[in-house]
């Protein structure tokens, strides 16, 4: 019996760290809307930044001391980015927001590293809090009842905070509807930017709280960041209490499914999450998302066919691009191939994104499903490989159907973070069952045949499907299908009230955007030769995500170009220098403040602004449709 | 427009392509790839070890008269950039062959690519049985003492141990089952007597040593086995530390002798673990001397067991170069066929039959030295005592 109490307490102490740094990500996003993907990035400082002063600053008030002043100062480096970059995206579409905290979270790593060297850091335990205290013959550490303590302090100065000062006020207020707040004259720049440091601060003093456990080292932010957003979205958006609950919930469910499934840990928080948004689609305390009152498809130029000009541009452009092997080298071709596989991975998730206005989080189960699929006919069946590269992808259209039928339920972020989930349960099965996958060590040998095998050959091959996949979606985006789909991403209600079935329709479009994916997938096996769990984790995800935000997710075909520049510089970076993260992550903040729309979307506005001065009294036409938000 | 956009990326890859081109064409090119920016710890020694042994071969007169060159690229810990930058190597920098790499799965895709490409691969540090026995290839050689050599020595001594009832502790990936796997075939059968009471599979990274810990002490065992290392291992240990699981139990543990890993641990280091590592504090062999009085000059530091590998990597492979005298891949395989050189660890042989070195690995116990984490009672243990017999490794490896 002691036992089973001391795995409990056990749990509470998990469950108070995950808290900590999950309440700020909480607050933030529930105020500004923005998925601080940085928010690891904080944590982690945070951690480095205590390390450093605890080292310093002896005695029991230097150490509790350099905690708080290491989570102070990172709260002031908090405020900056505040300041200095998210103020000036604001206004960006949703989720651009997402790929300036990305690249921050690159930077950093490599800034880490740089500053503190590679070695992992182990810090001093807390004074006073160094032993553990007997119970019934189990021994609690007695820095674990300090955590379990501190948990529910933390949770009651922030309700106070919330329900008894007027900050608390506003931001709850804000929380519920923003341009409410600011109609009545509120000074947003400083609600958002105190509700920013409020929450860096509590993320960097939970990275600060593990010194005493953890060792201090360049990855901790990435061990973090995606099991505190699966917290926040399991307790709801913007809840305190959520988040706590969601904690609570997920520690403990770990800490007694290790005892039965020692396995378990790797998967538990994907599952509860997936159970829990498919039973309560916005969490457990929750509230349904407020209609959005801006739609994109008014903040955006109306979208139009290529006029025929433009046609014969991107013909010749496809022209020059299958000339390439006439003067390229064999690496120059391969790498050629995989920028266009990545080209076909992007518009597939553009189409779900900027079409259908459903921003996926794990689009790559998807693209990860097809090379497997591909793996599987090959090594397994033995078949020919235009077989497999036709019906490989087929599993990542099974995929797409089950997976999609329940994710489009929902929308905005808590569709996003089920498809998450989805391709986290997803990676977790490739990534277990060794006998049938290989687990992590993959499945080999997946070349292509000797008709396919030259890098020319497949650089045209896979050009080729890139071009006949980009033409097939932009074809479907100008089709009455791809109007519909675009109709329920404006207005879910409008759509449903002239007759359209909204639900079958996005699930429709996840399906197509799943078997695309797949057959980038597909080809990317036979690419590498080889399948790995990699090909459907969440890096390649947000691999995804960064090339169609780059490229511009308000646009037809953004996802192109944002996908052969993110691509082209990361492996050129990767090949260059052993600070490609830091040099690529300060590529994307400089392009995320110069090109709030995506490089491509910047072009069209600029151009679109050529057109407009020309005749005047155009900017007129443009008002009634501005003001019509 | 959208098509147009090849064009830019076709010129990268074309300016990319074309810086290559520039180095002297006597020169002797090796290509390297390592996780450099995901496992610093480990990659930043390795690094500076096989500098070191490129100086000196240089120093000796390169190979046959050539310079050796070693081009190095990051493969950020993902299989497939691995490959984008072994194709990178190979077609673009022309190299006479590959080395290097660090986790199993990149191990392995490289040694594919290779087996596919028909190029000379020398693996460095991935520990994975396959990549020379069920997944190995004739392309493919590989350095360090495998999962199950290790085992087979961590065997040697745990299997002395009076404990019976054993639990084990492993990251949750294929190194950490295999590993486990192979310790309790080989336990079993020195002991059929013990009792595997519990095993705990954290998620490699991410291990909850809380709960991890207190299920472990809850199954009461007499010995426990861990694979854990790095940062799992940090946390795993505190825990344990402070929730008294050591306490009267033997603990036996992959890895955790190395400098990387022991480190860290600092005053938290737990004594008496019999672990595998690298004591370079304790070995006093004259190679071994030469080799730590070279890297201190240079650097000023101490070497970890990366180092070994950095600066063992590229000895072994100039040494495979030389005797080749060509760049030719099948005539490199056969100069690599049972070749001995020399190492700081003693003369070490690649071994026809399966690829497999000799390097050996020390073993012995963890101790508390002035605040310090060290190992002591250590011995060396030679590679080619813990390979199982070759009627078995054909078995265990496909035809070529």
């Amino acid at each position: 019996m002691a036992f089973y109490v001391v795995q409990f307490l056990t749990g509470l102490a998990s469950a108070a760290s995950l808290f900590l740094v999950a309440s700020g990500l909480s607050i933030i996003f529930g105020v500004t809307r923005i998925v601080n993907f940085a928010h690891g990035a904080f944590y982690m400082i945070g951690a480095y930044i205590a390390f450093t002063l605890t080292e310093r600053l002896s005695g029991a008030f230097g150490f509790w001391g350099s905690i708080v002043l290491a989570a102070l100062a990172v709260a002031l480096i908090g405020v900056l980015v505040e300041m200095v970059l998210l103020r000036r995206i604001y206004h960006a579409p949703e989720l651009f927001q997402l790929l300036a905290t990305f690249g921050l979270t690159l930077m950093v790593e490599d800034l880490v590293v740089l500053i503190w060297g590679p070695d992992d850091l182990v810090g001093r335990r807390a004074p006073g809090f160094k032993g553990a205290v007997d119970f019934f013959g189990q021994n609690i550490p007695s820095y674990d009842l300090f955590l379990i303590v501190l948990g529910p302090v933390v949770l009651g100065v922030l309700w106070l905070l919330f329900q008894r000062t007027r900050w608390g006020v506003l931001v709850r207020a804000a929380t519920q509807d923003r341009d409410m707040v600011a109609a009545l004259g509120v000074n947003q720049k400083w609600l958002f930017t105190s509700v920013f440091a409020v929450g860096v601060f509590l993320a960097a003093l939970g990275g600060a709280l593990q010194i005493p456990r953890d060792a201090v080292h360049h990855a901790m932010d990435l061990r973090i960041i995606v099991e505190v957003f699966v917290v926040v979205v399991i307790g709801g958006l913007g809840s305190i209490v959520g988040a706590f609950v969601a904690a609570v919930l997920v520690s403990e469910l770990n800490a007694f499914g290790i005892l039965i499934f020692p396995k378990i840990s790797i998967i538990l928080v994907f599952l509860v999450m997936a159970v829990v948004l498919i039973v309560r689609p916005w969490g457990l305390f929750g509230k349904p998302e407020a209609a959005a009152r801006k739609t994109p498809g008014l903040t955006v130029n109306p979208w139009r066919p290529l006029t025929s000009n433009e046609r014969l541009a991107s013909l010749a452009a496809l022209v020059v691009a299958a000339m390439l092997p006439l003067f390229a080298g064999n690496y120059a071709l391969t790498v050629g191939s995989e920028i266009a596989i990545f080209v076909i991975f992007a518009v597939s998730l553009h189409f779900l994104m900027s079409v259908g206005g459903l921003a996926s989080f794990g689009h790559a189960a998807y693209f990860g499903l097809g090379a497997y699929g591909v793996a599987f006919l090959a090594k397994m069946a033995g078949l020919p490989m235009i077989v497999c590269l036709l019906l490989g992808p087929l599993l990542g259209c099974m995929g797409a159907a089950v997976f999609g039928f329940f994710a489009v339920q929902l929308s905005g972020v808590y569709f996003a973070m089920l498809t998450l989930a989805f391709a986290q349960i997803v990676w977790s099965i490739a990534f277990q069952w060794v006998s049938v996958t290989g687990g992590d060590n993959g499945i080999l040998g997946v070349w292509p045949s000797s008709w396919a095998a030259s890098p020319s050959h497949f650089y045209w091959l896979a050009l080729g499907v890139a071009a006949l996949v980009t033409i097939a979606l932009r074809a479907m985006v100008f089709s009455p299908f791809g109007y519909a789909l675009r109709s329920t991403r404006d207005s879910l209600l409008r759509s449903e009230a002239i007759g359209i079935n909204a639900k079958r329709i996005q699930w429709t479009a996840f399906v197509i955007a799943g078997t695309t994916a797949g057959i980038g997938g597909a080809l990317f096996a036979y690419l590498k030769g080889s399948v790995f769990p990699d090909n459907l984790g969440i890096s390649l995800s947000v691999d995804a995500l960064v090339m169609v935000l780059l490229g511009g997710v308000e646009t037809v075909s953004g996802a192109v170009i944002g996908a052969i520049v993110y691509k082209a510089l990361n492996i050129w970076l990767v090949s260059q220098t052993d600070l490609s993260k830091l040099v690529l992550g300060g590529f994307i903040v400089l392009i995320v403040v110069v090109f709030p729309k995506g490089i491509v979307g910047m072009l069209e506005m600029l151009a679109q602004r050529r057109r407009k001065s020309s005749p005047p009294g155009s900017p007129l036409l443009a008002k009634p449709i501005e003001s019509a938000e | 427009m959208r098509a147009r956009n090849y064009f830019v990326g076709a010129a990268f890859a074309l300016l990319a392509g074309g810086m290559a081109q520039s180095a002297l064409a006597q020169d002797i090119k090796i290509g390297e790839i390592n996780s450099y920016s995901l496992l610093p710890a480990f990659t930043e020694p390795y690094r500076k070890g096989w500098q070191l042994a490129v100086e000196e071969v240089n120093a000796a007169g390169g190979i046959n008269g050539k310079k050796l060159v070693v081009i190095s690229k990051d493969d950020g810990g993902k299989p497939a950039d691995a490959q984008t930058a072994a194709n990178e190597l190979v077609s673009s920098e022309g190299v006479a062959m590959l080395a290097g790499t660090f986790l199993s799965n990149i191990g392995l895709a490289v040694s594919d690519f290779a087996n596919q490409k028909k190029v000379f691969f020398l693996a460095a540090e991935p520990l994975t049985d396959a990549i020379t026995w069920s997944k190995g290839n004739k392309y493919t050689f590989r350095l360090r003492p495998s999962n199950y050599m290790q085992a087979a020595m961590l065997v040697e001594a745990a299997a002395k141990l009076p404990a019976k009832r054993w639990a084990t502790i492993a990251p949750n990936y294929e190194y950490g089952q295999s590993a486990v796997a192979v310790f309790k075939k080989l336990m079993s059968e020195k002991r059929p007597d013990i009792q595997w009471v519990d095993e705990q599979w954290p998620p490699q990274g991410k291990i909850d040593a809380g709960p991890v810990v207190q299920a472990v002490a809850a199954a009461n065992p007499e010995a426990i086995l861990n694979v854990t290392f790095g940062a799992d291992l940090v946390k795993l240990v505190r825990e344990g530390n402070t929730r008294g699981l050591f306490k009267g139990r033997e603990v036996v543990s992959f890895l955790t002798g190395e400098p990387e890993y022991l480190d860290p641990l600092k005053d938290e280091t737990p004594e008496g673990w019999i672990v595998t590592g690298y004591p370079w504090y304790s070995i006093k062999t004259p190679e071994h001397d030469a080799f730590l009085k070279a890297y201190q000059a240079k650097y000023n530091d101490y070497p970890r067991l990366g180092s070994i590998v950095g600066y063992q990597t590229i000895k072994s492979a100039a040494a495979i170069l030389a005797k080749a005298g060509s760049s030719d891949p099948e005539k490199l395989i056969a100069a690599a066929e049972g070749l001995s050189v020399p190492s700081p660890f003693g003369e070490i042989t690649f071994r026809k039959i399966d690829h497999q070195s000799t390097l050996g690995a020390y073993v012995g116990k963890t101790a508390l030295k002035d605040g310090k984490g060290v190992m002591v009672d250590s011995s060396y243990k030679k590679g080619s005592d813990y390979l199982p017999g070759d009627a078995e490794v054909e078995k265990l490896r496909p035809k070529d």
